[in-house]
């Protein structure tokens, strides 16, 4: 399965992403495909490694599906990372894509799964439907 | 799976080092990721395990430039050896666009070549890829071991046990001394951009 994006479509996610996702406070938020491609990234990632985050993130959703597949679930829907100061949410998009948001300590991961959940079904239909 | 930006005019794409353990892989991407600049090269990741095996994998991105006005991104991966972590290895070969198979050469090696092989045939297969019809390269590393006192496959043997059928491009190689390192990348990232652009025009 290759994927190729239009100029158009990736202007569409992004677009849905900083409305969505930035404005719900997150510092960061990145899509990658469960091989580990980096699709967009956004928000401020000074410093990060947006690459290897892309790749450590796919193996980490791959790794913790086969946990879900031992305790009798196909997948986790989602995965919440908590630190001192900055958070990582990773939410499924489709079957194919994973949506991660880096946030500090003053947002709240209510808001942030909620405008998450919102914008997965954005991106699901760009993405070329479930996928 | 590669992954095709039109906005940036960028290809990705993912190439995994397999093969059976201890027989080289990391030790590859070690050699690139010493060898090349700044500016072709990201970070090296590898997941801190503890002794010298690979538990999960390695990774290392790579910039190799333009073709047709499209910049290549290549991302390496290798995955653990021993038989064992056949789970990480599919985790790892998920959305493969090309595959080195470094063979060890080492005499006593012999058949735990040809049972990864055979382990990558039947991985790829539970995947619905063909291993004749998606790029690889084989690698037949530690070639610098002829003449020491361990005995050693000859080549002629080595493409006897895996390269029959295939008849796929193969290297001699020494990736600790970096002898067909970038031989072998050079050859397989050739041969991926082109499966994947080919693929790419036939949508």
């Amino acid at each position: 399965m290759d994927l190729v994006l239009s100029k158009e479509s990736i202007d569409n996610i992004i677009s849905a992403l900083d409305e969505d996702v930035l404005r719900a406070g997150a510092d960061c938020v990145l899509l990658v495909d469960r091989s580990g491609n980096l699709i967009v990234n956004r928000g401020d990632p000074a410093n990060l490694d947006v690459v290897a985050l892309a790749a450590l993130s796919a193996a980490n959703f791959g790794a913790t599906a086969e946990i879900a597949k031992l305790i009798g679930e196909d997948d986790f829907a989602l995965l919440f990372h908590k630190g001192k100061n900055e958070n990582i949410h990773f939410t499924k998009v489709g079957k194919g894509f994973i949506l991660i948001t880096l946030f500090g300590k003053d947002v709240s991961l209510g808001l942030i799964r909620l405008n998450t959940a919102r914008v997965t079904d954005t991106l699901i239909p760009i993405l070329g439907g479930e996928l | 799976m590669s992954f095709i930006d039109l906005s940036k005019n960028e290809v990705q794409c993912k190439i995994v080092f397999y093969g059976p353990g201890r027989g080289g892989k990391t030790t590859n991407l070690l050699y690139l990721h010493q060898a090349m600049t700044d500016s072709v090269r990201g970070k090296m990741v590898t997941i801190d395990t503890k002794g010298d095996r690979t538990l999960f994998f390695d990774f290392l991105p790579l910039a190799l430039g333009q073709i047709q006005g499209l910049s290549i991104k290549i991302q390496l991966y290798t995955v653990p050896g021993q038989v064992m972590y056949n789970a990480t290895r599919k985790l790892v070969l998920k959305g493969v666009d090309g595959i080195v198979f470094v063979a060890d050469s080492l005499k006593v090696q012999k058949e735990k070549n040809v049972e990864s092989l055979e382990n990558l045939r039947q991985n790829l297969a539970e995947d619905n890829v063909d291993i004749n019809e998606i790029p690889l390269v084989l690698q037949y590393n530690k070639r610098d071991l002829g003449g020491s006192n361990i005995p050693i496959l000859s080549v002629e043997e080595m493409q006897e046990d895996m390269n029959k059928e295939l008849q796929v491009p193969w290297f001699s190689g020494s990736a600790l001394k970096g002898d067909g390192v970038f031989e072998t990348l050079r050859a397989i990232s050739k041969v991926t951009v082109k499966y994947v652009s080919r693929k790419l025009l036939s949508r």
